[in-house]
């Protein structure tokens, strides 16, 4: 029988949160004391939740594989976080914030955790404020937007390019004065590898001191996942190298359904593959987008010369370059969302237009030639330069640029050995976000009683399509203002249960899991690195469940990983030991999760007939060659229950989207 | 891919099983680097290598690989993130280095900074300094004033940021003959002196991170601005003269 119940309030759309919240039970402050939370991840989401618990008077454990919490992976955000605030005046509300946020999802999001998330948005950026989050400000002292893909409002705030950064050393910040507290206790390069269910209910993890190697046990009264994205199940990607699923993974073998596993965000903008050397991808922040326009060249000859090294992009002429996202979308153009401008980049390639000189062949241009211009010759008016030379106005030009995205040129520049404000940069889109993830429920709880997922690794908000700046949006609104008080409701009732004991049989049972597994990955004499079998599973995923999906691609891939997962577990060699710090043991454990993972993504992808937002499936376009909904068939959640080791016989349950207060249309950007 | 010249190069490496015991360096061939290949990405290379041959891998700290989550470190010929400037060794590509060029790899090398293995190191010291008073003591409840309430002039704000830019590497300290924390803590205190919102507590905060600094076993800053030259991301001494005037005007409050 199916658990998904999505406990979704009763009421108007715009009154649910606010009635759940009044009438949820409470842990009286006097109580909290007695009870423990286990926070698995520091993060934006994972942060903010220990660091709120802590403070509401919760003892809580908080973990991360890095070696503190402030380099979780949200460090990296570049261009901002929205908020409905309408400081600019320009039409924007809670209404408007969460018709996008279920648009730009293609209409695949839970209508009333966006509306949620809209509406707790305005509150996220007071918090940050008042933590000293040193957001971008206007002359007058007033908090500066800018604005990003899928919307025709500036609601997005920034901190010049690093707004992750600084997002996640305000919950860094407050984390830490719990743990100066002693309210906080903090597991830095601990791995979680197991949860423990005890009665029905998670009652605590099996954790890896990655320093020491010992295996540990802790107990606690509710688990929280906060573990992040599976982005690099791709292996390349623009994730963080030790961003994994396994935390999300794990519990799904223990009973908790994973929703929509094949929604992947590709990016448009990222700088290309340069070699077989490569490890990671680097985005260029979306936020670029507001100022860069995209091109190839319209003539074949004429990429193919730049490809050839014969030809400069700079000197191929205005008419001679097919600006193809203004062509295609006047009403956005270049602010399409992300998956039409990756999907309209790959056509472009497909096509034979693509720039870059190596044997991929891919990459478009974004050029910043225009707006040089434009900003020098407004800032030379507002400078009171009459008749600025050429020079001074790209003088000024270059400088508005730096100022505003100048860090990204930097990072650009050194990874490249190209000038980006001369030559136009080179991108290519790349695996991002992960839209799909733990199936929650309204209060952000797992189908394990007592087991909560918030930020990236649960599934709730974006559909099958995030728009930019609304994933550090969702992580703070989960760990701030919503969690706190969901977990509370779950909480009540366990104020008399007392400290869970770790020696029970369900620990030992878990912890002699991990321990084998220790033992097999050190002791297995083969012949394979970890990444050998990483970047196979990689290329199988990129090339059958990347950017456009087939029938065909589909079921190759569901066998091809078989053999993947089979052959890893052969003939995968682990250099070291298992005490002290092992690297390889811990990319083997995380490896082994995302071989499963991908292989339920086909199978996801494979069921799903329709395309949407990042699930582009080629047989299901229009003859423009946009993407074909399929709201009759496919208006659903799509959760998967696990069944044991093999992922093909995953059980599907279907959570059907309802949408009361907004009208399902064809998502159109032109 | 497209067809450029590999680099044939030497490696020393400083191995050391964990804090406990004495480590060496030990020397090896790599061949074919790319220079379009990170300095991260021809440590991969080689621990492939290693591990084709049977042998243990290097372990170095990396996460995000684009320069911003602060977790890579590595001492490059003598200097912390390797012979560029402005970056962290995640973003130093190979380019830099020459064909048959013998390049020296150590840990940060800090009395604060034990050595875990190999070139990993432990900064959790940071952590226990920003736990002693880097945060402003508002509670995270969200029942907080509207954020335009707060005005904040540009300047400041944009001073404020660049201070905020400090991404805790440790390569102040790595590089400082003194193994001083002043720009780290400097950094931060400075970002919240700049700030309305962190003015209420500015006495506390510079005086326990301070002590919490001087705890730690960080040494003094005698003024060289080593840190400021290796620093990625151009964190300036300013930010020390202004701890130093905080603390100064905290000192002389408490009395
Ligand atoms: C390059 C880049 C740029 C981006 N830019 C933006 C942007 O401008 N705006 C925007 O809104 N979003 C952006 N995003 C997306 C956004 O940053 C992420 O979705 C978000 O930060 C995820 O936060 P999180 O807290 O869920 O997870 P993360 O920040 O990924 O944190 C995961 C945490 O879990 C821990 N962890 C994982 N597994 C385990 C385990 N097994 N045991 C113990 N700990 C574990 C990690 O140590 C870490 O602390 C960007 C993403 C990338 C990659
Ligand atoms: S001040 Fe600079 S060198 Fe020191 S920790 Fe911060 S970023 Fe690193
Ligand atoms: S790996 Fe993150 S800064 Fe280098």
């Amino acid at each position: 029988m199916s658990k998904l119940d999505s406990k979704i309030p009763g009421g108007p759309l715009k009154d649910k949160w606010k009635n759940h919240k009044d009438h949820m039970n409470l842990v009286a402050p006097n109580n909290r004391d007695k009870i423990d939370i286990i926070v698995v991840g520091t993060g934006l989401a994972g942060g903010s939740a220990a660091a709120t618990l802590a403070e509401q008077g919760y003892n809580v454990k908080a973990f991360c594989y890095q070696d503190s919490p402030r380099r979780a992976h949200s460090i990296a955000a570049q261009g901002g976080i929205n908020a409905a605030k309408n400081y600019q005046g320009d039409g924007d509300s809670t209404y408007r914030l969460f018709y996008d946020t279920i648009k730009g999802g293609d209409y695949r999001a839970r209508e009333a955790n966006v509306y949620r998330l809209a509406e707790v948005s305005a509150n996220i950026i007071d918090q940050c404020v008042s933590q000293g989050v040193p957001f971008g400000r206007d002359y007058g002292g007033q908090l500066d937007n800018r604005s990003f893909g899928g919307v025709q409002v500036k609601r997005t705030f920034y901190a010049k390019g690093q707004t992750g950064q600084q997002l996640l050393l305000g919950a860094y910040s407050s984390l830490s004065r719990q743990i100066g507290k002693g309210r906080v206790q903090m597991f830095n390069r601990h791995e979680m590898l197991e949860l423990v269910i005890v009665d029905g209910k998670a009652r605590g993890i099996i954790a890896r001191n990655l320093v020491t190697g010992e295996i540990e046990r802790h107990s606690a009264h509710a688990v929280v996942i906060a573990s992040g994205g599976y982005g690099n199940v791709y292996f390349l990607s623009t994730n963080a190298m030790g961003s994994n699923v396994s935390a999300a993974w794990k519990i799904h073998k223990k009973g908790a359904y994973f929703a929509n596993p094949c929604y992947v965000q590709i990016h448009p903008t990222c700088i290309p593959v340069h070699g077989t050397q490569q490890s990671k991808l680097t985005l260029m922040s979306e936020s670029l987008r507001n100022s860069g326009r995209i091109w190839v060249p319209k003539k074949i000859e004429d990429s193919v010369a730049i490809r050839e090294g014969k030809l400069r992009p700079e000197n191929i002429k205005e008419e001679d370059r097919d600006y193809y996202l203004e062509r295609r979308y006047p009403a956005f153009g270049n602010l399409v969302p992300r998956d039409v401008a990756s999907r309209a980049g790959k056509e472009r390639c497909d096509a034979g237009f693509g720039i870059e000189n190596n044997e991929t062949k891919e990459g478009v241009y974004l050029d910043f030639s225009t707006e040089i211009m434009k900003k020098g010759k407004e800032s030379a008016i507002e400078k009171h330069i009459h008749n600025p030379t050429e020079q001074q106005i790209y003088d000024l030009g270059k400088a508005w640029i730096e100022e505003k995205y100048g860090n990204l040129f930097v990072m650009y520049e050194k990874i490249t050995a190209d000038d980006p404000y001369k030559t136009p940069m080179k991108i290519y889109p790349a695996v991002h976000y992960t839209m799909g993830g733990v199936w929650v429920d309204y209060n952000l709880q797992s189908t394990i009683p007592g087991c909560f997922v918030v930020g990236e690794a649960n599934f709730s908000d974006h559909g099958a399509n995030r728009l930019g700046a609304s994933a550090l949006m969702q992580g703070l609104a989960d760990g701030y203002f919503v969690l706190p008080y969901t977990i509370a409701d779950y909480l009540s009732a366990d104020i008399r249960t007392g400290q869970i004991p770790t020696n029970s049989p369900e620990f030992d049972a878990a912890e002699k899991e991990i321990k084998d597994k220790v033992n097999f990955f050190v002791n297995n004499k083969g012949t394979h690195s970890v990444d050998y079998f990483h970047k196979q599973l990689g290329h199988i995923m990129w090339n059958k469940v990347g950017m456009g999906r087939t029938p065909e691609g589909l079921r190759e891939a569901i066998v091809e990983i078989d053999e993947v997962k089979k052959n890893f577990w052969k003939d995968v060699k682990v250099m070291g030991e298992t005490e002290g710090m092992n690297t390889e043991l811990e990319k083997a454990f995380r490896v082994a999760d995302f071989i499963e993972l991908g292989q339920l993504m086909a199978i996801d992808a494979l069921h799903r007939n329709e395309s949407c937002g990042g699930h582009f499936r080629e047989d299901h376009a229009t003859p423009e060659g946009e993407a074909e909904r399929d709201d009759v068939n496919f208006k659903y959640v799509g959760a998967w229950e696990y069944q044991g080791d093999d992922i093909k016989h995953e059980v599907l349950h279907k959570e059907d989207l309802i949408y009361d207060n907004i009208e399902v249309k064809a998502r159109s950007y032109k | 891919m497209s067809a450029k010249k590999g680099l044939h190069l030497t490696l020393k490496i400083w191995r050391q099983k964990n804090t406990k015991t004495k480590g060496q360096f030990e020397t090896y061939k790599i061949s074919d680097v790319s220079t379009d290949s990170s300095f991260l990405e021809m440590l991969d290379i080689l621990n492939e290598n290693l591990i084709n041959d049977g042998k243990e891998p290097i372990a170095f700290d990396h996460d995000c690989r684009e320069g911003i989550c602060g977790m890579c470190s590595l001492y490059i010929n003598g200097r912390a993130h390797g012979p560029d400037t402005g970056i962290t060794t995640c973003q130093l590509h190979m380019r830099m280095f020459k064909d048959g060029e013998t390049i020296v790899i150590e840990p940060w090398r800090s009395a604060a900074f034990p050595v875990i293995k190999d070139l990993m190191v432990d900064r959790s010291a940071f952590d226990r300094v920003m736990a002693a008073g880097g945060f402003i003591s508002v509670n995270t409840s969200g029942n907080t004033l509207d954020a335009n309430a707060i005005p904040v002039p540009k300047e400041d704000a944009d001073k404020a940021m660049d201070a905020a830019a400090c991404i805790g590497c440790g390569a102040c300290v790595a590089t400082c003959k003194n193994g001083s924390a002043m720009l780290f803590v400097g950094a931060k205190v400075s970002q919240y002196a700049l700030l309305p919102q962190g003015r209420v507590e500015a006495t506390r905060r510079v005086l326990n991170m301070v002590k919490a600094m001087d705890d730690e076993g960080f040494g003094n800053c005698s003024n060289t601005g080593a840190c400021e030259v290796e620093c990625p991301k151009g964190i300036s001494l300013e930010n020390i003269a202004r701890m130093n005037r905080e603390y100064m005007a905290a000192y002389a409050d408490r009395g």
